[in-house]
């Protein structure tokens, strides 16, 4: 079933570092967003408030992973509805290519680039963060790529549905970013009004919030179990249900 | 000769519409065979659904004696397959895809590089896929139906778009896929394709076929009538033409005649008449039927209707 596999990733890879602000958008932008809000927060504030060193030391970090995740998961909807309209899926899935192979591709490519841009911005970061600071990175990209799988699934769901390669950018922008806003990342979920708090409860970003931060601060994993049991749920879901409902044409 | 396809009473439905009923052929080893009929008519499911790539409603299918549904990944190792309008990714490089699509199958794939220069693409190995032209992409398109070897090529629609001349060399390329020994189903809306490339031909319309043969016996059974067109000044020439044996009509208009008869040696008969009664011709031409004329025989309208 792998057959394949590597090359097709590869070559798509290739592809998408030669799309014009591909790499730049995608790995350039979440960097820069994140060194020039480090710059900002980190001015005004004397180094020495709890407020700035909590949000550059923990708020800061996750609010760019997650946003790398949706940004991830808002170019593979893309990709795949172009890759649909345009008869490429069905092209490939005339081959002994197995349709699994050419979804997962499109998968590891993503967390790739995801995993990517982290690398360059904890580079980037560096000289912001005081050198004595803890932070356990394998355990934070663990936790980074299991967030990243499960909110991939519901962009694989929204890929299966939507109509027409024009729509699979605001659609998915429309159902991935206010999830933002729930999840906790802009406002505690706890200080939120009921409905939204019940809202927050369902919303996969909610779980990714809690355990990247969690992790971030150096929670150990047993506290997270909820979050990750969580985010397996949604993703065992979605893909199953993308599994039915998926269009090659 | 044994039949390397058959297809018999297949039916595929979309939502209420019948895309296909009743269709049933067979196609031979070695031949280039051709569905033939206009757009909507139900070529490329019937094709599709050979292919493995829709599921029939009813009706059984075998290609290499195997089940396309079924026996899908068995079967597409042996087959190559070109999809109507299909893409590629706009930034894949042409020697990529060649290398992709070699390294999917099981069985030692052909050298893609030979393949390439065979087809004329060499110089466009490294050209993005968005980079080429019309008739570059079929040409791609066709390596890579060919790139796992197979015993039956499948081609969609393959000239549709192209300017004449890129047609041609595609013609060309088609019969060369013929002399290798592999079996060419294409399905096609041109008649003068089908009628230059096809060893035979099924004439699809409304989902279901309307006949199968050569192109010439669809020609001679359908549209026997041969037709010679000349130009004279001699008054009397009417009268020579009209005791030709088995002329159905003489019509006049001007110095022009217009002679249509059934027999095959009409047109020798006309050359005889013209030299016996030394009448002067100042122009002279035959007029043949071709499948254009059977399909609007057998349909009552032009394919391009």
């Amino acid at each position: 079933m792998l057959r394949g596999l590597w090359k097709l990733t590869w070559i798509e890879i290739k592809i998408f570092l030669r799309e014009p602000l591909g790499a730049f958008g995608t790995i350039g932008i979440p960097v820069l967003v994140f060194l020039v809000a480090s710059r900002v927060v980190g001015r005004r504030l004397p180094p020495a408030t709890l407020a700035a060193s909590s949000f550059i030391g923990v708020g800061l970090p996750v609010l760019a992973s997650v946003l790398i995740a949706v940004s991830a998961v808002v170019s593979l909807v893309t990709i795949i509805s172009i890759y649909r309209e345009g008869g490429i899926l069905k092209r490939l899935r005339a081959t002994p290519l197995r349709p699994q192979t050419i979804l997962t591709a499109h998968v590891v490519v993503k967390l790739l680039l995801t995993a990517a841009t982290l690398a360059l911005m904890v580079l980037a970061g560096k000289r912001y963060y005081p050198v004595g600071i803890h932070v356990p990175l394998v355990g934070f990209t663990i936790a980074l790529v299991i967030s990243t799988c499960s909110i991939l699934s519901v962009g694989f769901l929204i890929a299966s549905i939507v109509p027409t390669a024009r729509f699979a950018q605001p659609i998915s922008v429309v159902i991935m970013y206010p999830m933002i806003a729930v999840s906790g990342l802009v406002v505690p979920v706890d200080s939120l009004p009921p409905v939204l708090q019940a809202v927050a409860k369902v919303v996969p970003l909610t779980y990714t919030v809690s355990l990247l931060e969690g992790i971030w601060k150096g929670d150990p994993w047993r506290a997270h179990a909820g979050d990750i049991a969580a985010l397996a749920a949604v993703f065992i879901v979605c893909t199953a249900l993308s599994a039915r409902v998926f269009r090659w044409e | 000769m044994h039949p390397v396809i058959q297809v018999s009473a297949l039916r595929k439905t979309y939502a209420s519409a019948v895309a296909v009923d009743e269709v049933s052929f067979e196609v031979n080893d070695g031949e280039i065979f051709g569905l033939i009929g206009p757009n909507g008519a139900g070529k490329t499911t019937t094709l599709e659904c050979i292919e493995g790539l829709r599921r029939p409603d009813r009706g059984k299918i075998t290609v290499l004696g195997l089940d396309p549904f079924n026996d899908l990944y068995k079967l597409q190792e042996r087959i190559g397959v070109q999809l109507q309008q299909a893409q590629l990714q706009k930034r894949i490089k042409v020697w990529e895809a060649v290398d992709l699509w070699a390294s999917l199958y099981k069985k030692n794939a052909m050298d893609g590089e030979r393949l390439l220069e065979q087809l004329g693409l060499i110089d466009k190995r490294n050209a993005w896929f968005m980079t080429l032209s019309g008739g570059q992409k079929q040409r791609l398109f066709i390596a890579l139906a060919l790139i796992n070897n197979p015993e039956v090529v499948f081609l969609d629609e393959l000239t549709t778009g192209l300017d004449p001349q890129a047609r041609r060399a595609i013609w060309d390329l088609v019969r060369g896929i013929r002399e290798r020994g592999k079996t060419v189903f294409l399905t096609t809306h041109l008649m003068e394709e089908a009628e230059r490339l096809c060893d035979r031909v099924a004439i699809i319309e409304h989902g279901r076929i309307i006949d199968i043969d050569t192109p010439e016996n669809l020609v001679s059974r359908h549209c026997p009538q041969r037709t010679v067109v000349l130009a004279t000044d001699d008054r009397t020439a009417g009268e020579h033409f009209r005791t030709i044996p088995r002329v159905e009509s003489v019509i006049c208009s001007d110095s022009q005649f217009t002679i249509r008869g059934r027999s095959d040696d009409l047109v020798t008969e006309v050359i005889h008449c013209l030299s016996e009664n030394r009448i002067r011709v100042t122009d002279f031409r035959t007029i043949l039927p071709n499948l254009e004329d059977v399909f609007l025989k057998l349909t009552g309208h032009s394919i391009r209707d």
